[in-house]
């Protein structure tokens, strides 16, 4: 069957459809990870965005039980330039397109992806549309989407209730299974299972609670640190969450991955910009100010931290962007705080920034009062 | 500061071309700081040796003696000696080993001596590996037809012969029985440098995976490049078929592999570039650590071809005592060399054997490499690419159509597959032709499924010509790049074609 991609400006590419059938709309966005694809489909912070992978064969290992980063698929829509449908991999259950198909999810393959991803670099991240119903009907679709920033992702892909995840993964929050050596609060913004995965590796028991919980909420659980997650959208639609942050600060060490971060510095004063066309990808360099190391990370954003906006603020630009200078890292020493633009988890991406998980966990093991 | 840099020596079986590539890459790289170049090579019959590559040129034998002769009239500052492949490196052993480098205050850039050997000699890398928890294969250290008689009955069979210091791995072998293992294992020991060379619990059948990856002095590393060979272990990765980036690995098997690669490169302090071969379980996580490269290789000149990453170019930045996050990447113009590539396409090389000037050469593939040249092809799509490379080749044939195949009967034809040779592609494509099963040809080569779906897919319906240009940019598209490096696809669009200034 036959698909196409279009632009609110009558710009179109037709492909062959991939999953189901339908309409679907969302944020033009490409990601340059070689691998990783089921992670990507299953990450939060990709809510209300199509995604295109810049490799072009994708579905090589087909999905498998383990690494799903969510339980649904997060994305509105996939593009690919071709998608396997006899994938080669030990663990593998299922071919992507069939994932797809009983997700009920709308893809297109079979395009010039790399024309397609050239655009976006040039005319930055827009509203598009994938559609199996012909040219005008994506068309239409793509002129009338809700604009990416008027959107409260978080609040869509938030938990609707407390739960736990402890060493053996999801658990009763009132019924942990084993003992841990420390609890941590995780503010659920679009959280990847990764991030509990890393902790639960290092001993850490984690409470993980709805975005929209209040800073005494979080404190009831008497937590050891809090995490603030990554998650989608616009970090200026999140004033609860930034006063729930202002709220911790002090009181606990808090973590901030990716939107987190954000929440972070908006909570100290700081402000974020959108950016041109965002930094999705397993490659992006960042260079540590405090030692002059630069590792390669994992990212996933569209939103960055102003830098100026920190001047006078208790936080401080710990990490940047090689490529492009912008925010990757910021502390706030007094406060016991720190946070990363990037993915430390990966899921997909390098392995090479984990330590701050183990670093996190120092900190809260020196406040520990329990 | 004057510089020496060690060229490739001569160009035999088993090392090629791409040591000229590199160093001529790397002489280029050191004039652009600044360094004044000067060149020993014994090959004039490379571009190195071209007045404009150096700013002076010695065509002499790659000796102790004759080098020595040259630091004493140059007086170099700094020699660069992991950049002409395994002669080089063995020259600066032995020019250390003779007091050479104290005697005229010279100072070995890149690498240290000392890296290298403990990559280079089979029991200080187990023990290194050992210490930082990477897995290396059961192993036997033969140094005396004594020490090979008293294993012939302890060891697993198959098992893996390599001798220690040789090009290309001349003289190694797979034993399938005692007999086999006394008749390798007595002419590798005559062939090894050092009289030394290891009997390897065998791998047959795992995958064979590679990363190029990359240090600076200040301890940053990066991957430049994996790559997933199509012929699975017991094949010398110069004679296998290649693809780069992996295939058949999740994001988790990727990034587990790279890490391994990159706790290694730390562990051994390399200062430039090095590459890392693995043998990886086709049903678990398991994985072993098979070779490490302590220079710029075979591999990484494909690796550079494959993804526009200039590897000898950085590592010559790298021994200077550059940082990879102020090198700039010479291909966009705006990242630097921290940033690692992200491929939009495929590459696929297959090896150029001789058996058309050696009638009579046994063409069986094993540990030994026995090509000569090879070909890489970049498209859109694996099939694509690997015709491309095919009808690259300049062999008899022009596509995977073969009659000498075509002739064979359903025993030879599965003998054909089974057993790795030169024409192996072509048999594959043969069996799945006549409506073989996967699953049959898969438990006869053990070529991943995946590789002989695309195989099946390319004799069913051959790609479509190309007709659009696109750019090699290191970036997938995601920065604007400078360099004109193009291959050509069947896609809608071509890339703008970028302006010379």
């Amino acid at each position: 069957m036959d698909a196409v991609l279009a632009l609110a400006d009558g710009t179109a590419w037709e492909g062959k459809s991939l999953g189901a059938t339908g309409t679907a709309t969302g944020e033009l966005v490409f990601t340059t990870g070689m691998t990783g694809y089921q992670e990507v489909l299953t990450d939060p912070s990709f809510a209300g965005q199509v995604v295109v992978f810049t490799y072009p064969l994708i579905g090589n290992t087909g999905i498998n039980d383990d690494d799903f980063e969510s339980d649904s698929v997060q994305p509105t829509s996939l593009i690919a330039r071709e998608v396997c449908r006899t994938p080669s991999n030990w663990r593998s259950k299922a071919s992507l397109p069939d994932y797809m198909k009983a997700k009920g999810v709308v893809g297109i393959e079979g395009l010039d992806t790399r024309a397609v991803t050239l655009r976006i670099r040039e005319g930055g991240a827009v509203m598009c549309a994938v559609s199996t119903e012909g040219r005008d009907a994506a068309v239409e679709a793509a002129r009338t989407a809700v604009p990416y920033v008027e959107t409260d992702f978080v609040a869509q892909v938030t938990t609707k209730g407390p739960y736990g995840w402890g060493v053996s993964g999801i658990e009763d929050v009132t019924e942990p299974e084993g003992p841990a050596i420390l609890r941590l609060v995780v503010l659920d913004c679009g959280l990847k299972r990764h991030s509990l995965k890393r902790f639960a590796a290092l001993g850490v028991r984690s409470v993980v609670l709805p975005a929209g919980s209040s800073a005494e909420e979080v404190l009831s659980w008497k937590p050891d640190g809090v995490m603030l997650s990554s998650g989608p959208g616009d970090p200026d639609r999140l004033e609860a969450v930034v006063a729930t942050a202002q709220g911790l600060l002090g009181r606990v060490p808090v973590f901030g991955i990716c939107l987190g971060s954000q929440v972070l510095a908006r909570a100290v004063g700081g402000r974020t910009f959108k950016l041109k066309f965002g930094h999705r990808g397993s490659n992006h360099p960042v260079k540590d100010l405090t030692n002059g190391t630069v590792a390669v990370t994992s990212q996933n954003h569209g939103f960055a931290i102003e830098p100026g906006s920190l001047d006078g603020s208790p936080a401080q630009v710990t990490q940047v962007n090689v490529n492009d200078g912008t925010v990757e890292g910021l502390a706030i020493p007094s406060e016991r705080a720190f946070g990363v633009q990037y993915h430390p988890e990966a899921a997909p991406g390098p392995w090479d920034s984990r330590k701050y998980f183990a670093e996190f966990v120092e900190i809260m093991k020196k406040g520990q009062t329990r | 500061m004057k510089i020496l840099v060690i060229g490739s020596g001569p160009i035999v079986i088993g090392q090629a071309a791409e040591f000229d590539y590199a160093g001529t890459q790397a002489c280029r790289a050191l004039r652009e700081e600044g360094c004044e170049v000067v060149l020993i090579n014994s090959n004039p019959a490379t571009i190195m040796t071209d007045p404009e590559t150096a700013d002076a040129v010695y065509i002499e034998p790659l000796t102790v003696d004759f080098c020595e002769r040259v630091i004493a009239k140059e007086r170099p500052e700094g020699l660069l000696a992991t950049l002409g492949g395994q002669t080089g490196l063995n020259l600066a052993s032995q020019l250390a080993a003779a007091g050479v480098f104290e005697k005229y205050g010279v100072r070995l850039l890149g690498t240290k001596l000392e890296s290298i050997q403990m990559a280079e000699d089979r029991e200080l890398f187990r023990a290194l590996m050992r210490e930082i928890g990477e897995p290396v294969p059961e192993s036997w250290i033969v140094e005396s037809e004594s020490d090979l008689e008293a294993l012939l009955d302890t060891v697993p069979y198959p098992c893996i012969v390599r001798p220690a210091y040789t090009l290309g791995g001349t003289g190694g072998g797979v034993a399938y029985d005692r007999e086999a293992l006394w008749e390798i294992g007595r002419k590798g020991l005559k062939l090894s440098m050092r009289s030394q060379l290891m009997v390897e619990r065998s791998l047959l059948g795992w995958k064979e995976v590679e990363y190029e990856v990359m240090r600076d002095s200040a301890g940053t590393c990066i991957t430049v490049c994996n790559m997933e060979n199509l012929d699975p272990m017991g094949v010398h990765t110069g004679d296998s078929i290649v693809v780069a980036p992996s295939q058949t690995l999740t994001d988790i098997e990727y990034h587990m592999l790279r890490t391994a690669s990159l706790k290694i490169i730390r562990a051994l302090g390399i200062e430039g570039g090095c590459n890392v071969q693995l043998a990886v379980n086709p049903d678990s996580f398991d994985y072993y650590i098979i070779e490490v490269n302590p220079r710029v290789s075979r591999s990484s000149a494909l690796a550079s071809k494959a993804t526009g990453y200039p590897i000898a170019r950085v590592a010559a930045k790298i021994a200077l005592g550059m940082r990879l996050d102020e090198i700039p990447n010479s291909i966009t113009g705006t990242t630097k060399a921290s940033f690692e590539p992200s491929l939009d396409y495929c590459v696929v090389k297959i090896p150029r054997w001789p058996f058309d000037k050696f009638v009579s050469g046994d063409r069986t593939l094993g540990t030994q490499m026995k090509a000569t040249g090879e070909v890489m092809a970049i498209d859109r799509t694996f099939e694509g690419a690997l015709v491309k490379a095919v009808a690259g080749l300049e062999v008899r044939n022009k596509d995977l159509d073969d009659l000498g195949y075509r002739k064979a009967t359903e025993e030879e034809l599965a003998e054909f597959v089974r057993v790795p040779t030169d024409g192996r592609l072509w048999a594959l494509a043969e069996a799945l032709r006549r409506g073989w099963t996967i699953a049959e040809v898969n438990r006869l080569s053990k070529v991943d499924p995946w590789f002989l779906e695309k195989i099946k897919g390319a004799v069913q319906s051959p790609p479509p010509n190309p007709i659009a240009y696109k750019m090699v940019d290191t970036c997938a598209g995601e920065f604007d790049s400078r360099t004109p490096y193009y291959y050509a696809t069947c896609e809608a669009e071509s890339d703008m074609v970028a302006d010379p200034s």
